[in-house]
């Protein structure tokens, strides 16, 4: 269960100017629930999936996550809840470069404290069914976006997630690639492994999703289906 | 994260970057390379002086000419000779404990032997002299009291001068020409060295010092006398017994300047020693400022590292890394990257001490100690350099490292 309320986050550019991405901003959504959020660039999505993932704080509000305050939550247990239960993947994929896509797979378990070989064994389960098991032992350079993000979707999913949060993951694929990854996605949801949002330009995609919420101008704009302000 | 792949994470990282981690350590291989080298340099320094003491012989007391004020001008030691030999016969016969005694009048003499001819050393001592030395002869036998007594025209020879004189062969029984005076040779010398102050010992010839005082200086005086004590614990007595009989003798007041000084072995020891010490010291120092040099070089390249990685940073925290696993990680780097240099630099260390000694001759004592210390400075180096930009990364905001460009 998520709960956000009255969250306000404001930023400050390099010029001094005051930017407010979001605005007053309350949302509850289901657990298992799946999620898209569209809205122009610069609407608050990303905003707000930063501060569901403890990457970014809130300046007002409140941000409850399976019963955890994030806007309270201290610093290491804002860690500890960036390794246990939430999994991100980003529209850059942010793999490491000097890592192979297994060992990058593998990062979140080996921050977690888990043993190489645990891990090694966890990280190849999940990047066989992201369908890139030849290619595991590739560096990020030397293989196409869409397996990246393939990958990058492996990794926020390999120390089995509550929450999936995902930022523009298929902003830089071709519509197959895009296709495999929003499949993944659709799995993810269908087995009831994750709570999954995702940010997205795409009206299609989001049309493909249970549920659609609509940004603009860091405000909820409108919802669709099971959820409540 | 399990310290066994932090570590793992930290060595990739630098392989990445091989050149720029050589690079980075180099400082701290130059500077553990010098801390040794000079180090090593010093304590050989040391170690031949102390051998060159151990040479002057056991419980030995030197009384040596010198000191002497002439209208306000000291003539400093060995300026003006003024030890006689009846000042000898005194310190035999009145000071406890002398167990040998033997004056030295030297003088520079050029001396031939046949068609060859050598600017060397002329000593006048007793025969007790060379056990006094503990200078065994490798050839012959050594003139004795009563050659002393008859101011006889014998010599004992240096190995220097045998090379010189007869190219390396048995001299005994020759003669060598001293102010056109043949002396018999009876004894040749083993090989000595060279002396605290770096004259050949072994390029000397010894005659009895009646027959250099008579026959070849022409003087009533001596430069030196060696007595040696019987125990090595009545030697500092020894010394006040001998310092009161000259002044008696030399009619000394007790608010005149000596001339002449009583010094010990152990005081030579000491004063050299702390010479060494501060020359040791002093290379040792400056070597260290390059050791510092080095860790600033790797304070700033990890700076530099923490900059570029920025984003890696943000991608780390944002799949759960703790502030502590990325200081961590960049601690170690920086760790690694030092002693790895240190390691680096205890070879090149050792190798410069050796190359020195093959190249100069000059005697190297690769110290155990200095390397230990040096490692370990080396390894401080890198926790104290390391922590700052590893700080930085830790407190890194991670939504603010992943938007880094």
């Amino acid at each position: 269960m998520i709960k956000i309320s009255h969250v306000t986050r404001t930023y400050q550019e390099a010029n001094g100017r005051q930017v407010r991405a979001l605005q007053d901003v309350s949302l509850n959504l289901e657990a298992g629930s799946m999620t898209a959020i569209t809205g122009p660039s610069g609407c608050g999505k990303s905003t707000l999936l930063h501060l569901l993932g403890a990457l970014d704080q809130p300046d007002a509000g409140e941000i409850t996550v399976n019963g955890i305050a994030l806007q309270h939550a201290t610093e290491s247990q804002r860690t500890r809840y960036r390794r246990e239960t939430v999994g991100i993947v980003f529209q850059f994929f942010h793999l490491l470069p000097g890592m192979t896509l297994l060992e990058n797979v593998a990062l979140p378990l080996i921050l977690g404290g888990s043993g190489q070989a645990v891990a090694t064994v966890r990280a190849v389960e999940l990047i066989s069914l992201a369908g890139l098991r030849e290619k595991a032992n590739r560096l990020p350079h030397e293989v196409s976006g869409g397996e990246l993000q393939r990958a990058a979707v492996a990794r926020a999913l390999v120390h089995r997630p509550r929450l999936l949060l995902a930022d523009e993951p298929t902003g830089n694929l071709d519509s197959a690639n895009a296709t495999r990854v929003l499949d993944l996605f659709h799995n993810i949801h269908q087995e009831g492994l994750a709570t999954i949002i995702m940010v997205t330009h795409s009206r299609e995609i989001a049309a493909q999703m249970p549920n659609h919420l609509e940004m603009a101008d860091g405000a909820l704009q409108s919802m669709a289906q099971g959820m409540a302000y | 994260m399990r310290t066994g792949t932090t570590f793992r994470t930290s060595l990739r990282a630098l392989q990445r970057n091989k050149m720029r981690s050589l690079l980075t350590a180099l400082g701290i291989i130059i500077g553990v390379g010098a801390v040794i080298a000079m180090v090593s340099i010093g304590n050989g320094a040391k170690a031949m002086v102390e051998n060159q003491i151990a040479s002057l012989g056991e419980n030995v007391i030197l009384v040596m000419s010198g000191s002497m004020n002439s209208r306000g001008v000291s003539s400093g030691s060995g300026g003006v000779y003024t030890m006689t030999i009846p000042d000898m016969e005194a310190i035999r016969s009145e000071v406890d404990g002398v167990k040998a005694i033997s004056p030295e009048a030297r003088r520079s003499q050029r001396v031939a032997a046949g068609n060859q001819n050598w600017l060397t050393t002329i000593n006048g001592v007793a025969p007790e002299y060379f056990d006094l030395r503990r200078w065994p002869l490798a050839e012959g036998t050594c003139f004795t009291e009563r050659d002393v007594r008859g101011a006889t025209k014998v010599a004992v020879v240096g190995a220097t001068v045998v090379e010189e004189l007869f190219n390396g062969e048995n001299p005994v029984g020759g003669t060598i020409r001293v102010r056109n005076i043949p002396f018999l040779i009876t004894g040749v010398l083993t090989r000595k060295g060279s002396s605290l102050m770096g004259s050949d010992q072994d390029d000397a010839v010894f005659v009895p010092y009646t027959s250099a005082m008579k026959r070849i200086i022409g003087t009533e005086t001596v430069r030196t006398i060696h007595v040696q004590a019987e125990q090595a614990s009545a030697m500092p007595d020894m010394q006040a017994q001998i310092t009161s009989l000259l002044n008696q003798r030399h009619r000394i007041g007790p608010e005149k300047d000596s001339d002449f000084m009583v010094r010990s072995q152990e005081d030579i020891a000491q004063t050299a020693n702390a010479t060494s010490k501060v020359m040791t010291g002093l290379l040792a120092a400056i070597a260290s400022v390059s050791l510092l040099v080095g860790g600033i070089g790797i304070m700033n390249i990890m700076l530099v590292s923490v900059t570029e990685r920025t984003r890696e940073i943000g991608i780390r925290m944002a799949v759960g890394a703790h502030g502590r696993d990325i200081l961590l990680q960049f601690l170690v780097e920086s760790i690694v990257l030092s002693c790895l240099g240190g390691v680096f630099g205890i070879l090149v260390g050792v190798g410069t001490a050796k190359l020195v000694t093959m190249i100069t001759g000059w005697n190297t004592l690769i110290s155990p100690s200095a390397i230990l210390m040096s490692f370990t400075f080396s390894a401080f180096i890198g926790i104290f350099f390391g922590f700052y930009p590893a700080k930085k990364a830790a407190a890194l905001d991670p939504i603010e490292a992943l938007r880094y460009e």
